[in-house]
């Protein structure tokens, strides 16, 4: 089996890579890249994304036919893909960071800022928070509810469709923190830095 | 409920842990891997490397301890110390800082925190005031702490946030490596003019102190050094402590 981790030049995915790398050892490989043959012979694939909606978005888009090869592999072959961060908010119709942005339009919804009640709530929202597990996801396998994992962000997303919320978490509202609808998988926190739990997240994410 | 964090710093020079009184005195203790390694296993909520010297000196060493580091350890890291440009940055989070902390050259030229936001993000960029009073005011200091600058501490705390910062790291120079506690006050006056989080620094001597860093500082994150280091108090024991004083920790 392999797994491909999308390197599209935005941000930085290193802690992707190793945490990936740690939990798949011999048994499955790890790549690297935004060759679009690699990404649709893959089993499975992991979009990250750090920075803003709207440069993750641009980045997606300057790579020729990478998003086709995307909505390829998820939409229409249906095969599990994990977005972590902004690569989970990308998912949206759209995102309002910086100027409105077209999203992939995967799952319906907008992401937006936190309402931090002004000014009360610091933002980003940065650090360890609980999550609130609201439906059985795969991804979940094994971990318990309230299981601490770690965040950054200041921007939500808010899905028309509340069934593919998997979990939320507490903050200056309940904030959306991880989705599933289907073969798409997305978490707002960052599993590669939330610790052993966070690996057994991803581990759970390759043993699909 | 978003939780309070506990960060160990470990002050790294040339590949190697130490730690000063007030940054002079060395004194060589460890390797930072298995230092961050122990920190991370222990329930650190984030682990911090100081790259003390290297505004002086060569820093091709620290490249080699985040890369190694990053490979073991699963928490947040933070890296800073000698970073001046938003290529320095690039290097660092290529080699596995999930974020790179910037003194100086915040200073000298706020340029590098506004391109550095732009380009990587503001969850990556720290922007670490070191201050020290002078007077009724707080003054910043550069390189380490050698250098005044005469900027007033809480006007530029707002600046950097202006500028994209995503977290304030904020060190009182009369307070560090002498282990009687955070200048609270500082902290408390920065925090409440800002709206992204502070971490507190410089002054732990005991858990208590850890304890006044949220409670009156109004910090978001804590951060020590000799305390976790020496081994003092495991980041456990002070988890457990701040609990118990009904601060929310993740244990």
């Amino acid at each position: 089996m392999n797994v491909t981790i999308v390197d599209y030049n935005s941000g930085n995915i290193s802690s992707v890579i190793n945490s990936f790398k740690e939990v798949a050892g011999d048994r499955v490989k790890i790549e690297v890249t935004s060759d679009l043959k690699n990404i649709k012979s893959s089993d499975k694939v992991v979009l990250p994304g750090q920075g803003s909606f709207k440069s993750c978005v641009d980045a997606l888009n300057n790579i020729n036919g990478l998003v086709e090869t995307l909505n390829d592999f998820a939409i229409s072959k249906k095969k599990p893909l994990l977005g972590i961060c902004v690569g989970l908010q990308m998912f949206a119709d759209v995102g309002y960071e910086e100027i409105e942005t077209k999203g992939l339009g995967w799952i319906s919804g907008k992401v937006s800022k936190i309402d931090n009640h002004n000014g009360k709530y610091k933002l980003p929202h940065i650090g360890w928070n609980q999550i609130n597990i609201l439906k059985e996801s795969k991804i979940f396998k094994d971990i318990k509810n309230n299981s601490h994992m770690y965040f950054v962000h200041s921007y939500e997303f808010v899905p028309e469709d509340k069934n593919v919320v998997s979990a939320i978490t507490e903050y200056s509202s309940n904030i959306v923190c991880s989705v599933e609808k289907e073969n798409i998988f997305g978490t707002q926190f960052h599993p590669e830095k939330s610790d052993k739990i966070g690996l057994k997240i991803i581990n759970n994410f390759i043993n699909l | 409920m978003l939780k309070n964090r506990i960060i160990p710093c470990l002050d790294v020079k040339n590949g190697r842990v130490v730690k000063g009184i007030n940054f002079v005195d060395l004194q060589d203790a460890g390797d930072p891997v298995e230092q961050a390694k122990i920190y991370s296993d222990g329930g650190a909520d984030e682990i911090c490397f100081l790259d003390i010297t290297a505004s002086n000196e060569n820093r091709d060493t620290i490249y080699d301890v985040v890369k190694k580091t990053s490979k073991k350890c699963f928490v947040p890291l933070t890296v800073g110390g000698g970073v001046r440009s938003v290529d320095d940055i690039n290097k660092l989070l290529n080699c596995g800082a999930d974020k790179v902390s910037i003194n100086t050259a915040a200073v000298q030229n706020p340029e590098v925190v506004i391109e550095s936001s732009k380009k990587f993000g503001s969850q990556c960029i720290v922007v670490a005031i070191d201050a020290k009073r002078n007077e009724d005011k707080c003054e910043i200091f550069t390189h380490g702490g050698r250098n005044n600058t005469g900027i007033d501490a809480i006007e530029f705390a707002e600046k950097m946030e202006d500028s994209g910062a995503g977290e304030l790291l904020v060190t009182s120079m009369d307070r560090d490596g002498t282990q009687i506690g955070y200048d609270v006050e500082l902290i408390s006056k920065i925090s409440s003019k800002v709206n992204i989080p502070v971490i507190a620094s410089g002054g732990v001597g005991n858990l208590d102190h850890l304890v006044d860093g949220i409670k009156l500082g109004n910090a978001s994150a804590v951060l020590a050094a000799s305390i976790f280091h020496y081994g003092k108090h495991s980041v456990k024991e002070a988890k457990e402590y701040l609990d118990s004083k009904g601060i929310p920790v993740r244990i």
